[in-house]
């Protein structure tokens, strides 16, 4: 049974064209799905739309976002908004802007739980100390006194991760969270998320444009195109056999340093034309059914 | 022997603002510790790293950008270490730096065709538009971006800029500092596509740097690995890949995940 169930869901610019075409998509408990695709794609655009944080000049134009079986859409947006702080946490891209420069750690991490969540001051201290351990930081008394500007990357990474986990959300959405990091510290966070999603059960949306980073962190993903997902699949399926052009495309750009030969070929023009024609029709289609 | 460029010890230390005391000078950090190599005429070198590692500073330097603290830097048989600007000018058209992000190093307010006739009226040259024309034309642009300003253009296009940016000058060495690291990776395959075409069409030599050995592997014939300002391997890259010399390189190599869910990895 899923957890999050996306089904057909579009959104657009307000008064303008479609940045999400009737995505549909579903992850269980303790599942990671990972959306892929080239940049303008809209992975990120599927996670704000289930985090409730779309910019203004995007609306919603059809589908559902049901998490743990009830439509977030049809929500007041109080009660929407309470849902999905009490339920669903984001692990976002860029580990320095995420935090504020001139605040300490500890109450980048408690304020949420306590004024959102209403814990005590003490318990949320004592919990953001224990994931700090959880996530492998050593001295977590220093770390929650510290400024970000005193942390590496990856230090700061971990505590985003930390933080995310920190409510026991059953959903978290992580939107390119090593792209910022070298390959040696982001094998070191991708395995930390692995290993806190698989202890807490949670259900985990993978935003990433790395068909490598896929293939060890997923078990399912989505493949997007101009907001279209065109292909849809378990990730030792999709490895072993893609079975949409675009999605095969994508593989064989994607480097493989242990064969020179393959990888890194761009996506052939022909491809880009048979998948835009896809969405034209797509488009068409759903233009003929406004005007029946 | 044909070296372009001939590094001797390089060292290069630079002020860490980050210690600088209240009053006083503020502490120099040594980046560069001591490094010695050569680039031979035509050829297409790889310089990895974690980050931090030195490989920025190492490019601004190969470009006279950063002065060295100590060592020499030749190149095409001149000692360029300490040549003072009014004498390094006239060189300059001659070795260019591509940056990882051209947005930020191009003026947003200018077009295309403005952002690359600039470099060329610096350096006072003459036919500025048929040059324009022909640098465009090498990295696989229409004429008509020219006419385009900067957030027109996607970032394969934008980086496609900047190459022709630094071949309008027709210059014998450009050093390419991450300039396919935020890019998808079709437009990454296309951009190393392009300067494979260009080395050979321009008789081009070229130093890419890059903190992604996959993308090494594709385009360069040798490869140095640079671990905390030192040079840990300096090998041809397919003898690299084989079999890597140092621990850090391996390191660096076995934290790639490649496209497969059989690799055993996390
Ligand atoms: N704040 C915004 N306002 C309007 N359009 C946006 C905004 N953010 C993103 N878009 C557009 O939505 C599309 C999907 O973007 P996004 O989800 O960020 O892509 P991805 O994460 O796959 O790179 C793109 O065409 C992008 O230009
Ligand atoms: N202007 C500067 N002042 C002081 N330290 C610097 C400066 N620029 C870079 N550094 C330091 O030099 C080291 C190497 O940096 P850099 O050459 O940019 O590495 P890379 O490009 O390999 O990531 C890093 O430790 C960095 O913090
Ligand atoms: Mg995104
Ligand atoms: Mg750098």
């Amino acid at each position: 049974m899923s957890y999050l169930s996306i089904r057909n869901l579009s959104v657009r610019l307000k008064g303008g064209p479609p940045l999400l075409r009737r995505v549909s998509l579903d992850v269980g408990p303790g599942e990671v799905r990972g959306l892929v695709g080239e940049s303008g794609a809209g992975k990120s655009m599927i996670g704000k739309a289930v985090l409730g944080i779309l910019p203004p000049s995007v609306e919603v134009t059809g589908g559902e976002i049901l998490l743990g079986g009830t439509d977030l859409l049809g929500l007041p947006p109080k009660d929407r908004r309470r849902r999905i702080g009490a339920t669903c946490a984001l692990i976002p891209q860029d580990p320095l802007t995420a935090l504020n420069p001139s605040h300490r750690i500890e109450p980048q991490i408690t304020d949420r739980l306590v004024n959102i969540l209403g814990w005590t001051r003490a318990a949320a201290r004592a919990r953001a100390r224990d994931l700090l351990e959880e996530v492998h930081l050593p001295d977590p008394e220093r770390v929650l006194r510290a400024y970000p500007h005193e942390l590496s990357g990856g230090m700061r990474q971990r505590i985003l991760i930390a933080s995310a986990f920190a409510a026991e959300p059953k959903l978290i959405v992580a939107d390119e969270p090593t792209t910022a990091l070298d390959v040696t510290v982001q094998k070191q966070i991708l395995k930390l998320i692995r290993e806190m999603q698989a202890r807490h059960g949670t259900a985990l949306v993978f935003v990433t444009h790395d068909l490598g980073v896929v293939s060890k962190v997923c078990q399912h993903l989505s493949v997007l195109y101009a907001g279209m997902v065109v292909e849809d699949a378990r990730v030792a399926d999709f490895f072993a056999a893609p079975r949409h052009a675009y999605s095969a495309a994508l593989l064989a750009a994607t480097p493989k340093y242990t064969d020179p030969d393959a990888g890194l070929n761009p996506v052939p023009d022909a491809v880009i034309d048979a998948v835009r024609a896809e969405v034209a029709a797509f488009d068409a289609a759903k233009a003929r059914r406004g005007a029946a | 022997m044909s070296d372009l460029y001939r590094i001797e010890n390089l060292r290069l230390a630079l002020a860490d603002m980050t210690a600088k005391p209240l009053f006083g000078p503020a502490p120099r950090i040594e980046i560069l510790k001591g490094l010695s190599f050569g680039i031979a005429k035509g050829a297409v070198v790889g310089i990895v790293g974690g980050s931090g590692s030195g490989k920025s500073t190492l490019g601004r330097a190969l470009v006279r950008l950063l002065e060295p603290s100590g060592g020499s830097i030749h190149f095409d048989g001149t000692d360029i270490t300490h040549l003072p600007e009014a004498v390094l000018r006239p060189l300059r058209r001659r070795f260019q730096m591509i940056f990882q992000d051209p947005m930020s190093s191009l003026n947003p307010r200018h077009r295309v065709g403005t952002l690359i006739a600039e470099p060329l009226r610096l350096h006072r040259l003459d036919a500025i538009p048929d040059r324009v024309a022909r640098a465009l034309d090498h990295v696989g642009l229409p004429q008509n971006f020219a006419t385009r300003f900067p957030h027109e253009l996607s970032g394969g296009q934008r980086q496609r800029v900047g190459i022709a940016r630094a071949i309008a000058l027709e210059p014998d060495f450009i050093l390419a500092d991450e300039i396919v690291s935020g890019l998808d990776v079709s437009s990454q395959a296309q951009v190393l596509n392009l300067l494979e075409r260009l080395v050979s069409d321009l008789g081009l030599t070229l130093a890419f740097i890059s903190h992604d050995l996959s993308v090494i592997r594709r385009l360069c014939q040798r490869t140095l690995v640079l671990h905390q300002g030192r040079i840990v391997e300096d090998r041809p890259t397919a003898e690299l890949f084989a079999a890597p010399a140092s621990a850090y390189t391996r390191d660096l190599l076995e934290a790639i995940p490649l496209p497969d869910p059989s690799q055993p990895w996390l």
